[in-house]
């Protein structure tokens, strides 16, 4: 027995959310220019300060430039080639449940989101959103009580248009980057939390997202605001069916805590990777980050990443707040061709600030599977600290793994730390765990959920199982 | 002690055995009954650990020819979890860190795996826990080592001590302990081979492989096996083994070179 292909056959296990929904929907015309962009601004009734918005960050993106400094080699996107909007046809927003095409639900049942009122999760409310368009969220009401805001950012562009212009686009500018701008310039949407002053936010808050053309770019915009003294946890999870060409994924996350706020952001991602000779799969160019205004606020983001065939994303925070935290945890699991590259950048700029950086990557078959990080300390930033940890783990022998730790410390008085390990399954770990009566398979499974299990124990109780199942389900295979 | 008349639990015959092309066992013969105890010993390098892993079934190692029968059964084409849940029972030399795998949950997920083949109902949580507490007081050992990572940290002594814990869970019908005893103090021995002298039973066999005599003034062997340049050279009973200790191994192999030769 080869224990090595054996370990990455366990690995290689196909995708099980490739189905396409077939269902009715309202595309416009392929193609970019201010005319699209006003009609998407049009077809959702915004403001005119969001349109501006728009344009502005469209003549941006004009004079900017792909970039190309990661390394990651992708087909050019044409982005001429891409339609900017795609809806269900029926009425988009619905007053209840009952109105929603029952095809939409079905759709997020087999993905394990029931929606109904009988069936969906006791504590978490979910906001769903299909292609472009948020399609549900429960338990609004609920939350209502409590003053948080939980809804489709455009339903919050159209009742808290003050909020929008407040905060959107304050973290992340529309000229952050080539992708930001994009965003920018074309999010159809997404979801908007707000937090009041004092409340901690009484259940998990979720958004799942669910591509299903193939052809549509994908431009989610989400934004979080936690106000002075509140609190909230939230994930987002997301899955695509299966194409043989690349679908686009250009999301921008803003989060924003004020004095002594928490927010802790999570995800899993599952998006489709392409088949195992690289075709297809999901382009996910996302731009994660968080400010930390206030004094003792916190920001931690956690990932499991396993989907997309390509990955790039720094999920990051700017601790701005005297005393603030900024946390990140990463599992990214790459296979076949997928490459990876994320990490997280960490600003520190008021000062006694600290972060903590740990970052689990594990490639198998041909994938390349990078951290990049920044650990920046500005002259300002007295007393602060950051520890980083992270660690490979290569499954065969044609992965590739990366660190690229940047830190830039103009502050004499701070403290940075940094750990890195590359290391394999070995074949004693393997043979001590078989020994003992375990399978070959759930050995393997066993020894990668325990090299990961610094970030699981900091996701949500309610997710952290469900990440490890995805965890076993994408090492799920026959053993020979 | 005549125990001829129980039953055959291990029978080993004629096996030869390489690593990496290196060839290391030539003709090891064993027959290990129900209720024995057996001890093997021998120099550095003469085949005593790679003998316990074929048994167990690393997949490093290949064997050329010879049988292994457990209870009769051919067991070379076994995976090693197979063979580990009909009761072979390997406990290891330096037994491996696995950084992040709770010490509990393995502990459980391989009893469990071994009761499976018995036909016994699987513990949950809570019922593995009450076991396991009974468990732990055979090797002394303090309940905290079930919250931490498997024998991440753990120094040379915990590690022993949970590889006989592991024993006694598995309740195995062939033990084999790898030099259980080496790198450990005095009272950590004694520790070690109270709990085997505990688990020993008349339906189940104890190999003890070690370099010392130490181990055996606590565990009395029923058989002391010589092994040397992979081969079991010479059987005796604990007599043999003291002999070693005060003459040493290469008296015993030039000695039994000239009987064979005398022949």
């Amino acid at each position: 027995m080869n224990q090595t292909n054996t370990v990455e056959e366990i690995v290689s296990q196909p995708y099980k959310y490739g189905f396409v929904t077939d269902i009715e929907t309202e595309k416009i015309p392929k193609g970019l220019n201010k005319e699209v962009i006003r009609l998407i601004s049009n077809k959702k009734k915004e403001p005119e300060f969001l349109l501006n918005f728009r344009l502005r960050a469209y003549d941006q993106w004009l004079k900017m430039e792909e970039p190309d400094w990661s390394g990651l080699s992708y087909t050019k996107i044409d982005y001429q080639d891409l339609v900017y909007y795609a809806a269900p046809k029926k009425d988009i927003k619905k007053q209840s449940l009952d109105e929603v095409d029952p095809k939409l639900l079905d759709t997020f049942e087999k993905l394990g989101i029931p929606l109904s009122e009988q069936k969906r999760l006791t504590n978490v409310a979910v906001d769903a959103v299909f292609d472009s368009v948020s399609i549900a969220t429960t338990y609004k009401e609920k939350l209502a009580e409590h003053g948080v805001i939980f809804c489709s950012i455009s339903e919050a562009v159209s009742k808290y248009p003050e909020l929008i212009e407040k905060y959107l686009g304050t973290v992340v500018p529309i000229n952050d980057n080539f992708f930001a701008a994009l965003n920018s310039a074309v999010f159809s949407d997404g979801s908007f939390v707000f937090i009041p002053k004092n409340v901690n936010c009484p259940m998990e808050l979720s958004s799942y997202f669910r591509i299903n053309s193939g052809d549509t770019g994908q431009f989610e915009r989400t934004l979080i605001i936690a106000e002075e003294f509140s609190s909230v946890s939230y994930l987002e999870g997301c899955t695509a069916p299966m194409f043989d060409t690349n679908t686009l994924h250009a999301a921008v996350v803003e989060l924003v805590a004020l004095d002594q706020a928490a927010i802790k952001y999570s995800t899993v991602q599952n998006w489709y990777a392409g088949n195992e000779k690289g075709v297809g799969g999901i382009y996910n160019f996302v731009t994660k980050r968080g400010e930390c205004r206030g004094r003792r606020s916190k920001i931690s983001w956690s990932q499991v990443e396993t989907g997309s065939a390509i990955t790039w994303k720094y999920p990051s925070c700017i601790l701005q707040g005297d005393e603030s935290i900024g946390e990140f945890y990463s599992i990214a699991l790459t296979n076949n061709l997928q490459k990876a590259d994320t990490g997280t950048k960490m600003i520190h700029i008021g000062k006694n600030t600290k972060s903590k950086i740990v970052s689990k990557g594990i490639s198998a078959g041909k994938s390349k599977n990078s951290y990049r990080g920044l650990v920046s300390i500005s002259p300002n930033a007295v007393g602060s600290r950051n520890y980083s940890q992270c660690d490979s783990m290569l499954i065969g022998d044609e992965a590739a793994a990366n660190t690229y730790p940047y830190i830039q410390s103009k502050q004499p008085q701070s403290n940075i730390e940094h750990e890195a390990s590359t290391c394999r399954i070995s074949e004693d770990q393997l043979f001590y765990l078989q020994s003992r009566g375990i399978d070959f398979e759930e050995a393997v499974s066993m020894i990668i959920s325990g090299f990961c299990s610094d970030v699981f124990n900091e996701l949500p109780m309610e997710f952290a199982s469900e990440a490890d199942k995805l965890l076993a389900l994408k090492l799920e295979g026959s053993v020979g | 002690m005549n125990l001829s008349n129980s039953e055959i639990l291990l029978s080993i015959e004629d096996l030869h055995a390489s690593v990496e092309d290196k060839k290391i066992l030539y003709g090891v013969n064993l027959i290990v009954r129900e209720g024995e105890i057996h001890a093997i010993m021998g120099p550095n390098g003469s085949g005593k650990s790679t003998l316990s892993k074929i048994i167990a079934g690393h997949p490093s190692y290949k064997v050329i020819s010879g049988s292994i029968k457990f209870k009769g059964i051919n067991i070379l084409e076994l995976e090693p979890e197979k063979r580990a849940r009909i009761g072979i029972f390997l406990g290891f030399q330096y037994p491996v860190e696995i950084p992040g795998v709770s010490n509990l949950e393995f502990l459980r997920v391989s009893t469990n795996s071994r009761r499976n083949e018995l036909g016994k109902s699987e513990l949950d949580t809570f019922e593995f826990e009450e076991l396991v507490t009974e468990s732990l007081k055979i090797v002394e050992m303090d309940p905290a080592f079930l919250e931490r990572s498997v024998n991440e940290g753990f120094s040379g002594g915990e590690k022993k001590r949970n590889e006989i814990l592991q024993m006694a869970l598995l309740d195995p019908l062939v033990a084999i302990l790898d030099e259980t005893d080496s790198g450990l103090d005095i009272d950590a021995l004694r520790v070690v081979a109270s709990g085997i002298t505990k688990l020993s039973n008349p339906n189940s066999a104890t190999i003890l492989i070690t370099h010392y005599q130490r181990l055996l003034n606590e565990v009395t062997p029923d058989f002391v096996h010589i092994m040397a340049n992979g081969k079991i050279i010479k059987t005796g009973n604990k007599e043999l083994a003291m002999d070693i200790e005060k003459s040493g191994y290469e008296l015993i192999n030039k000695r039994t070179k000239k009987k064979e030769v005398a022949k």
